[in-house]
Order: structure tokens, then sequence, then C-alpha cells
């Protein structure tokens, strides 16, 4: 299968440019694979919509990765949200690692 | 013919000591890929096999993945009753892995139903295990197991 290989940063500007993300942060749970991403995405967009609502905006923005990759995490937020959480956490806001050890994706591969 | 294959229902790791039945739920497919109208019913009937239902990899007692871990452990935690639920391992059928992608318009697996109703993936099931929605949202549904000589005391999760 000749794929363009999916990185941090294709993941992080084409939701940029797809979402209109003000602020993503993308990190590769895969050990530099390219199969396991985590994500923090910060936009406009998610204003008025819930959980369900921004995960499925993300997904169809994203809808070529993600088939490509094994696992896909995301933290969704409004820029308003993401201020409210560094300031409340003094900083410490960043992609979600639930389901991972030590933020490397364990589990089967295919 | 057409390859006929079992979902067996898994219930959860009892919290407490309930022994629920494992009935089992013979499917069959018609097709590979293209979400058939009999896969579509098989998901259908899993859908509502139970009031909580989660499509996951491995079983729940043997996850075969973090995140499928991660949400069981978040369904045990809030004291789902086992009787009220049903997980279906997604690794054992792969018309059921690729089905149900589709069926739910969501690409990753795990995935829980909650009256039928699509809930989310592992991250959402995290974050409303955090911010409180998903215990509010099972106790309306009453698909919490209730202990005896105490009323869904909160906060305390039992060591195992």
């Amino acid at each position: 299968m000749t794929s363009t290989s999916i990185t941090e940063d294709s993941i992080k500007s084409a939701l940029t440019e797809r979402l209109g993300a003000t602020h993503v942060e993308v990190q590769d749970m895969s050990g530099g694979c390219g199969q396991s991403f985590t994500s923090l995405i910060v936009s406009p967009e998610f204003a008025g919509k819930n959980s369900l609502k921004r995960h499925r905006l993300v997904n169809a923005a994203l809808k070529t990765e993600i088939s490509q990759i094994h696992a896909w995490s995301a933290k969704c937020q409004t820029p308003e949200e993401w201020e409210k959480e560094r300031a409340s956490t003094g900083g410490n806001d960043g992609p979600p690692l639930d389901g991972t050890a030590d933020g490397k994706v364990e589990g089967v591969s295919q | 013919m057409f390859a006929r294959t079992i979902l067996s229902r898994q219930v959860l790791r009892p919290a407490t000591r309930i022994a629920a039945p494992t009935p089992s739920f013979a499917l069959s497919f018609l097709q590979r890929r293209l979400l058939s109208d009999a896969t579509r019913q098989a998901i259908d009937k899993a859908v509502a096999s139970a009031p909580v239902v989660l499509f996951m990899k491995g079983t729940p007692e043997t996850p075969q993945c973090g995140f499928s871990r991660a949400s069981i452990q978040v369904l045990g935690m809030q004291g789902v009753d086992p009787t009220k639920f049903a997980a279906f391992n997604v690794l054992e059928d792969q018309e059921l892995r690729q089905g149900i992608k589709e069926y739910s318009d969501w690409p990753t697996i795990p995935q829980l139903y909650i009256d039928k109703e699509f809930i989310g993936g592992c991250d959402i099931i995290i974050s409303m295990h955090q911010n409180g929605e998903l215990a509010k949202l099972l106790g309306e549904k009453k698909v919490l197991a209730v202990e005896e000589g105490t009323s869904a005391s909160e906060g305390e999760d039992k060591k195992e």
C-alpha cells in the first residue's frame, strides 16, 4: 500500500486548514510509527456543539487520515474552554492519554 | 455458502456477585465490505440486545486494546448492572468490525450505545465519566446495579 505518511505535522496542518483550528497539539503515540495519534484541537467551530458533534466534525475532517491509522484520540475545545482550562490547570492542558500506557498505545495492531 | 459467525454476548465482570446468563447470539452476514441489509439488521439486533452495549476489541475480561480496556473500566466503576450490559468483540467478526464503523458513522472501536443511541468512543466515554454526564445518563436510564443495603453510594469504588 502506498501511503503518504501521516505525521504529527500533517495532521496538524490538516486540522488548521479544514477545521479552522486556532491551536492544535498532536502527539504520536506509536513511538514514531505514524500509527496512533492523540490530539488537542482548539477551534471556534466547536462552539455550541456537544462532544459527540465535535468529534464527528473532526472525524469528517480527517476521514482519510483516520482510516489509515490504528488509533485516534482527540480532545475538542473552543478557544474559550481552552483558555479556561489552561488558566485553571496552570497551562497543563494537552492531548488525552487515556487508554494508553505512558502515552503509548498497547494492544492489537490490526 | 455464507459464513455463519457467532457474536458472543459478554457480560461485564460482575462488580459484586451477580452471575448473569450469557446467551449467545448468532448472526449471519451476506457480504463483505458494504454494509448489507443483513449486516445492518444484525447490528440493529446487537445494539438492541441490552440497554448498555459496548462494541470492543476483546472481551470485558480480556480487552485487547487499551481504549477498550479503559471503556470497560469506566462502565465497571460507574456500576453498570451486568444484566443490563452486553459487549460484542469485533475481533471475532470482520463484518461486525467494519460494519459497526459504517453503522455508527464512527471510525474507531470501542463504541458505546445506551438505549440504542450512539454515545461515542473512548474519549467521549472518559470525558463523560469525568464530568459526571455519564453517571447522570446511566442513572436516568436505570441501568446501574443497586447494592443491597446501600443506595448507590457515589464516589466509593469497591476495592477488587
